[in-house]
């Protein structure tokens, strides 16, 4: 059974305790510190390479501070920019991926998180009929809104906060996209 | 009892969902399809067993007043391991299951385990002891999460056997209480024949 | 002003802690059969929930972040909520002991509530919405954001104690009875909560 406590071997215990735990997390940071950031790697790369059309080049992680928000976005040359922007969908944060070719046209958008309702709003991450109307997109001739508040975006049937949400993420994105083209 | 009655407790007698009641907070937060009801228990399969094993080691020198703070030390140390390796190794499912990996820390079902069995009996039987709660634990919650997938659906493990949407209810939250309370009614019945 | 608002109402309604994010399910079941008892946790779960958000938050920001120790998060957590809600314990008896008598039962309970370790850890880790851009929580917003949740808790555990007192008189068929209609009256709870998705 359990030993009589006594100040000194209570404070032992727990120090010991806490200093081998530690040790062995330390262990296994060590080891496992490289897959986490080439997992991490590896997501953002296929992400990347499904909002922009083929390249061959390293994407660059940079970011920009627009009215205040911090946006971040990849640079690839020869492709164009990867935007990563979030706003407030139905049931919480929606974050985007938009693929803005170096003419300016989206290219192709990928949800990168959601909190979405389940067969409704979640939709936006498979209904295709939604997904690839922005193919291809020219935000300077068509407008970035849902079509019941005068813009050109067909929105999913029965959500249409999630498809709001959605293309303000691609209008803030290209609105992001503007300046940093601009500024080169 | 027998070391097959270790392991098979879990299902009925210590069923750890319907019979002891403990750990809710993920039964119903990770059960929306079998496949991720299936991943959360076997991930706390993986803490309980080893925290089992160490926790039946240590506790005969650990003193009394302490052996909480110790027990969760020890536990913790065994959910950060495994959080690590799951961003390392299979970061998906560590996506999809988020804040209830870390929060096995609080799953009343490890430390009970701990408190109750490990810190009395031998090593062995605390690792049995972990596996067949831990199987327990697994199956109920992959039931669960069948019966949830094939209501909000209308599929089972991602094989889709009816085109459309099911009861999104469901896969939402009120589904995760009406499900869990009614499968607790069939327990009940059937435990009591 | 209108950000804190928008806070306060969706941790409160929209994402209530129990009946849409299944945190702190078990004290919830535990201690509901009486409007008192149920009064008592939700005053104490509150009064934890703030404060351990609050320490956490600048443990992390300025100890683990700082020299690159994030992965220790879970454990340093865990471990200073349980030695807070020591604390809390020794001061409460110490200053005020009708409080002590109100809340004390329930304070070692605390500790493995998984809603304080859930809220500390979402504030770290997540990006929030409110009105405008995502970004992670201030301090301010943190400690609001976690007096919001934990009113959302009590909200949830009075409503539903309130419901068992009744549940108590009725005649329930045997199997149904104890838990298992419980969770199907919460479910039904969470039904209705649902409704106000959708407004922040």
């Amino acid at each position: 059974m359990a030993a009589v406590s006594n100040l000194k071997n209570m404070v032992l215990s727990l120090t010991l305790v806490c200093l081998v735990c530690s040790a062995v997390l330390g262990g296994v940071f060590a080891v496992t510190s490289a897959p986490i950031k080439a997992a991490e790697v590896a997501k953002t790369n296929a992400s990347i390479a499904r909002v922009l059309p083929a390249f061959d080049s390293e994407p660059v992680r940079e970011s920009i501070s627009v009215d205040g928000t911090d946006y971040a976005y990849y640079r690839v040359p020869g492709a164009g920019y990867a935007v990563i922007s979030t706003v407030s969908g139905f049931g919480g944060p929606l974050s985007l991926m938009v693929g803005i070719q170096e003419d300016g046209m989206i290219c192709n958008t990928v949800v990168l998180s959601h909190s979405e309702t389940p067969g409704l709003g979640a939709k936006c991450q498979t209904d295709a009929s939604f997904i690839d109307q922005f193919k291809g997109w020219d935000p300077a001739s068509k407008r970035l809104a849902v079509t019941k508040d005068g813009g050109d975006v067909d929105a999913i049937t029965a959500s249409t906060i999630t498809s709001r949400a959605y293309s303000a993420a691609i209008a803030n994105a290209y609105s992001v996209y503007l300046i940093i083209a601009g500024n080169e | 009892m027998s070391k097959l009655g270790l392991i098979t407790k879990g299902l009925l007698k210590e069923n750890p969902t319907f019979v002891l009641v403990l750990g809710m907070c993920p039964t119903l937060a990770t059960t929306t399809s079998a496949m991720n009801g299936l991943e959360m228990g076997l991930a706390t399969m993986f803490v309980l067993i080893l925290s089992n094993i160490v926790i039946s080691l240590i506790s005969p020198v650990v003193p009394d007043k302490v052996h909480i703070p110790v027990y969760i030390v020890v536990i913790a140390t065994f959910v950060t391991v495994l959080q690590l390796l799951m961003q390392a190794f299979v970061p998906q499912v560590y996506e999809t299951l988020g804040l209830f990996i870390p929060l096995i820390v609080v799953n009343c079902i490890v430390l009970g385990r701990a408190e109750a069995f490990a810190s009395k009996n031998s090593v062995g039987d605390s690792a049995l002891d972990g596996i067949g709660i831990g199987i327990g634990f697994t199956l109920t919650l992959m039931v669960i999460g069948i019966v949830r997938e094939i209501l909000g659906s209308g599929s089972v493990f991602g094989w889709k056997f009816i085109a459309g949407d099911g009861i999104l209810a469901f896969v939402m939250a009120p589904g995760a209480f009406l499900v869990l309370g009614y499968l607790m009614v069939l327990f009940n019945k059937l435990a009591k024949r | 002003m209108a950000e804190y608002l928008l806070i306060i109402v969706s941790a409160i309604f929209v994402n209530n802690i129990v009946l849409a994010q299944f945190l702190g399910v078990c004290p919830f079941m535990g201690v509901s059969n009486k409007l008192s008892t149920a009064t008592g946790m939700s005053g104490a779960v509150c009064f934890v929930i703030t404060l351990a958000t609050v320490v956490t938050y600048l443990i992390n920001k300025y100890f683990l972040v700082p020299l690159g120790l994030t992965f220790l998060q879970t454990i340093a957590f865990i471990l200073v909520i349980a030695a807070l809600v020591q604390i809390v314990e020794i001061v409460l008896k110490k200053i005020s002991p009708s409080l002590y008598q109100a809340l004390g039962i329930f304070l070692p309970l605390i500790t493995t509530n998984c809603a304080v370790l859930g809220v500390a850890i979402n504030v770290v880790t997540k990006e929030f919405t409110f009105g405008d851009a995502a970004h992670m929580l201030n301090l301010g917003e943190a400690t609001v954001y976690a007096l919001a949740t934990s009113l959302g808790y009590g909200l949830a555990m009075v409503l539903f104690a309130g419901m068992r007192e009744q549940m108590a008189q009725s005649d329930v068929p045997e199997s149904f009875k104890g838990l298992p209609i419980a969770f199907i009256t919460v479910g039904i709870m969470a039904m209705a909560f649902l409704g106000f998705s959708g407004i922040v």
